[in-house]
């Protein structure tokens, strides 16, 4: 079957399965490597990606969910001030290590301050609950965006 | 790959008039909200329908209405939306503390409350605030409407009365100025965030000739979700002080009916509920005293 949907700010269509998922749509036909295969259980949060603004699990999104609607990878915030500032600072506090979680709470922490829903370090704890990093310790992931809201 | 969805057909239904058409024609279904629960359950093989209906992109099942003595919220509203809602945090500030403790922003933007009571499990944290305020579940099919009590819908693991062709399309919430003010909940999970209930706890105190009456229900710890009537038994007519609140938490005992699982020993569970039933109790006899 036929699914339209915006990529990262371009029309695209694909031809999937019904029971195809996101992330295996964005990782195999359409080359969005950024969006990880972790758990597939909606658990780990790598497979993260926007739809409409707001951060989902691929793993657990059908393709055919998604028609008609507007998805988001770190691919499509390239050049955008306020995802290099986030990115910036992640690398900054050394809180890129192994990186495979990165991409994922880039994303989050992204729509957490683009929407408001960041006005300190506890909301962004609240909010990162659903990504997982098994690097850092989280500490200086928050110390990131401590920095950024300073 | 790791999981692998089995195969199936999928439809997209683009009003609640084609849903119910469409299940009545596709016999063998079932319905899509958010996902979050179904894709789980596929991957693991817990159901092998033929068809898929997708009734996730139904707007006119999404609002939250603040309805006089009662909130009204649409089956297919986003769990994001319920914790953002002021009218929840105002009238039931039960379900707004609920759900911000489930599950995870990546979860909630896309689950619904329909989804999470309509898939019955055990453990639905949106089913102790509801069976609280006595919420009463609307359904629709070709036959017309139903409303039943939410007590009654959830059957058992899994099972609701839901019959082939209906779906749920809205929870009438009872509010009332007592449970705005006099609640307490209660969530113990194995870790304190994005995490499943080992058991949850909500209660609160509703006013019948300016005596309070208090309404007690748990999710974990039965085949469904339950109100702790031995409990709300017990506790008609008295005060809060700590020998009635030590008795109710340990009569909490007979309402429940837990098992051993991957999460919790059946003994953990019957401990907790008294613990958590206790601490909850003594935080609304400290509001009640004020």
């Amino acid at each position: 079957m036929k699914v339209s949907f915006k990529l990262n700010g371009r029309p695209v269509e694909v031809d999937v399965e019904p029971n195809e998922i996101l992330l295996d749509t964005l990782r195999l036909k359409l080359g969005v490597t950024s969006v990880k295969r972790g758990c597939e259980r909606g658990e780990c949060g790598v497979c993260t990606v926007l739809l409409d603004g707001e951060p989902a699990y691929s793993c657990l999104l059908l393709t055919a969910q998604v028609e008609g609607r507007e998805v988001v990878t770190v691919e499509g915030l390239r050049g955008d001030e306020l995802a290099e500032k986030i990115a910036r600072s992640l690398v900054e506090q050394g809180a890129v290590q192994c990186g495979f979680c990165t991409p994922g709470f880039i994303l989050t922490i992204y729509a957490g301050l683009k929407k408001g829903l960041i006005k300190n370090v506890e909301d962004a704890k609240k909010l990162i609950e659903g990504n997982l990093c098994r690097c850092t310790g989280y500490l200086k992931i928050l110390k990131a965006v401590e920095k950024l809201l300073a | 790959m790791f999981y692998k969805l089995p195969s199936f057909e999928y439809f997209k239904a683009r009003s609640v008039g084609e849903a119910l058409e469409l299940a009545g024609k596709i016999g063998d279904y079932r319905f899509l909200a958010g996902g979050t629960d179904l894709l789980v359950d596929l991957k693991i093989g817990r159901y092998k329908p033929r068809a898929i209906l997708d009734i996730g992109g139904l707007r006119e099942l999404s609002y939250i209405i603040n309805d006089g003595s009662r909130v009204r919220i649409g089956a297919l509203t986003r769990l994001e939306d319920i914790l953002r809602s002021s009218v929840v945090r105002e009238r039931l500030p039960l379900l707004h503390e609920a759900v911000y403790h489930m599950a995870s922003w990546q979860i909630r933007s896309v689950a619904t409350i329909g989804g999470n009571i309509g898939n019955a499990s055990p453990a639905a944290d949106t089913a102790p605030p509801l069976l609280v305020h006595d919420a009463i579940v609307k359904t629709r099919s070709v036959r017309g409407e139903r409303a039943v009590r939410l007590e009654e819908f959830i059957q058992g693991p899994r099972r609701t009365l839901l019959e082939p062709g209906e779906m749920i399309v809205e929870f009438e919430v009872p509010a009332s100025p007592g449970l705005e003010e006099y609640w307490a909940y209660r969530k113990f999970g194995r870790r304190s965030a994005f995490t499943l209930s080992v058991v949850g706890l909500a209660v609160g105190a509703e006013f019948l000739e300016g005596s309070p009456v208090f309404k007690v229900s748990l999710n974990s710890v039965a085949p469904k979700p339950v109100r702790a009537r031995s409990v709300e038994e017990y506790l008609k007519g008295k005060t809060l002080t700590d020998s009635v609140i030590e008795t109710a938490s340990k009569i909490v005992q007979q309402d429940i009916s837990p098992i051993t699982d991957v999460r919790a020993t059946a003994e953990y569970r019957r401990h907790l509920a008294t613990v958590l039933l206790k601490d909850a109790l003594k935080e609304i006899a400290g509001r009640l005293r004020r």
